[in-house]
């Protein structure tokens, strides 16, 4: 195969060479904030919203939007990838972690290993339980002091980010414990199952 | 599909020509495609593609259901048309 | 379950060729056109487009799609590039390419947003900014093909130094042959100017004295929000859903 034509000059962007160790593999910074969306923008009326916790086919909690403002709220201060290569670092959210709704649902422990993120706009994607619980993850509803904006997935999207950012599912409403994991929306044409950045797991077979 | 700057605004479905011309042989974006949630025909140029860079999701311009995704990886080229009834592309015999 | 790696050797279609730049015209401060010799060139339709391809010196590569701004008559390839703040591939063949240059092209394609003479008028462009590219071809075209379809382009830009074209445009209007050019400027007018001076707008598309009736093609280019209003606008006013093509740049116009 013969090799393409070297075009004199282009530099294009540079991925970082990680040496801070907060850029992983194949990543540069940005200090945009860019928007991937799968579909157009939800127009969410907060009067009608909900968040859910499901086993299965069985509804186990469900928050309305002043239920979920009553519940314990917690601040982070994160680096998110994303698997088109910018990385953004020191990014804060707010909202309530995956552990306080499973406290708040009154389990004793996750029913099952797997689960399944369901949003507005029949997007999912399928997240280890493991990778959810012990303060890796909330539904976050405030972004650098403001509500998350509609593009970024307001009013509520998960926020996973020690995984690609693909996986914290935008627009989120429902959690569904899955005895199995399956794929998601991405995962389904040819995207990672897992996503770990730090082992540039963007592709199947990656 | 092309690296637009990431704005989550959808372009027309003309503009993943590229992308299904790597697994068409024929010119997709001319073709009628049948949306299997509302039933509407639409051209493929004519829907709204979402997704870019990740992958092209093509939506009906009609009700926004997904009718197609395709998708680039080192694998190879995926697609999926389950959101589609049926696809007619008019070519010379 | 066995893995077959498709052949695909034998495909011709699609392929990435090399193209060089010949010539560089300056359109405008911020656009300029890219003569390009492509061996092996197939040939296009107006309206079609091209992804570029750059490759750095380190192997990482980048690509968009383009417009051909040329007529399928015309011997070269023309590309019309607006510089856009920020954007990779854009500063380089806007800015930093020079005569002899290399790049990658692939194409045409698109068959969805193609104007020819043999599909028959009235035909009415509507251009935002760099969108005017797929309509000059076409217009290019038309002037190539001597037709007389009737033709009216609608273009808005910033001010009167970012019309691009704005010579070739008004040359052709000169020429009486059943087309006409309607410019608006949106950010700053020059003193005299007796065209518009605002954003396309359900009045001014309603002006243009333009018939549903005669079921004119209509092709609109440009940033997403000048191409979903207007085509929403033009729908409004009766033109049928499907005579309306849109390309739509995304929100820096290409």
């Amino acid at each position: 195969m013969t090799q393409p034509p070297i075009s004199r000059g282009f530099r294009g962007r540079r991925p970082d060479d990680g040496r801070t160790g907060r850029v992983p593999p194949g990543q540069h910074v940005t200090r945009d904030f860019p928007v991937l969306s799968a579909g157009p923008t939800p127009e969410t009326d907060l009067e009608n919203w909900s968040f859910s916790l499901y086993d299965g086919d069985r509804a186990v909690a469900e928050w309305s939007w002043a239920d979920f403002a009553g519940l314990p709220q917690t601040s982070l201060k994160v680096d998110i990838h994303c698997v088109t290569s910018w990385s953004k670092l020191d990014t804060h959210w707010q909202g309530v972690t995956i552990d306080t709704l499973i406290d708040a649902a009154g389990l004793s422990e996750p029913p099952t290993s797997f689960t399944m993120i369901h949003s507005d706009g029949d997007y999912r994607t399928n997240i280890p339980v493991e990778d959810l619980i012990d303060g890796k993850a909330m539904v976050a509803t405030r972004y650098e002091g403001d509500p998350l904006a509609p593009e970024h997935g307001g009013p509520a999207r998960l926020l996973v980010p020690h995984l690609y950012f693909w996986k914290s599912a935008k627009w989120a409403r429902r959690l569904q414990f899955i005895p199995n994991d399956e794929p998601g929306f991405w995962e389904e044409l040819g995207y990672h199952m897992y996503g770990d950045p730090w082992r540039e797991q963007r592709y199947a077979g990656d | 599909m092309d690296h637009q700057e990431e704005t989550g605004l959808p372009l027309d479905g003309n503009a993943a020509a590229g992308l299904l011309g790597e697994l068409f042989a024929v010119d997709v974006t001319a073709a009628e495609i049948t949306c299997g949630m509302c039933g509407v025909v639409g051209l493929v140029g004519a829907t709204r593609v979402y997704g870019g860079p990740m992958g092209a999701i093509f939506r009906c311009a009609h009700c926004d259901s997904v009718v197609m995704r395709l998708v680039r990886t080192p694998a190879g080229i995926w697609l999926d048309m389950r959101g589609s009834r049926r696809l007619l592309a008019r070519v010379a015999p | 379950m066995p893995e077959t790696e498709i052949d695909i050797s034998a495909r011709k279609r699609l392929a990435w060729r090399v193209a060089e730049v010949g010539k560089i015209i300056d359109e405008t401060p911020r656009v300029k056109s890219l003569v390009l010799d492509v061996p092996g060139w197939p040939g296009h339709r107006p309206g079609q487009h091209v992804d570029v391809r750059l490759t750095a010196e380190d192997g990482y590569q980048a690509q968009r799609s383009y417009s051909v701004a040329s007529a399928p008559e015309s011997t070269h390839v023309i590309l019309t590039i607006e510089r856009i703040e920020g954007g990779e591939v854009s500063s380089y063949l806007a800015s930093d390419v020079q005569a002899g240059d290399k790049f990658e092209l692939r194409g045409p394609i698109g068959g969805y947003f193609v104007w020819t003479v043999a599909i028959g008028g009235p035909l009415f462009l509507v251009a935002g900014g760099s969108g005017i590219a797929p309509l000059m071809a076409m217009l290019r075209h038309r002037a190539a093909a001597q037709s007389t379809i009737p033709a009216l382009l609608l273009y808005s830009s910033r001010t009167f130094e970012d019309i691009i074209y704005r010579e070739e445009l008004d040359r052709l209007a000169a020429r009486s042959d059943g087309f006409k050019v309607v410019h608006t400027l949106t950010r700053r007018q020059p003193s005299g100017w007796t065209g518009g001076a605002r954003r396309i707008d359900h009045s001014m598309l309603a002006n243009l004295g333009l018939s549903a009736n005669a079921r004119p093609r209509i092709f609109i280019c440009g940033p997403t929000s000048l191409v979903e209003s207007a085509a929403q606008y033009l729908s409004d006013l009766g033109h049928e859903r499907n005579l309306i093509k849109t390309e739509r740049f995304g929100p820096t116009g290409g």
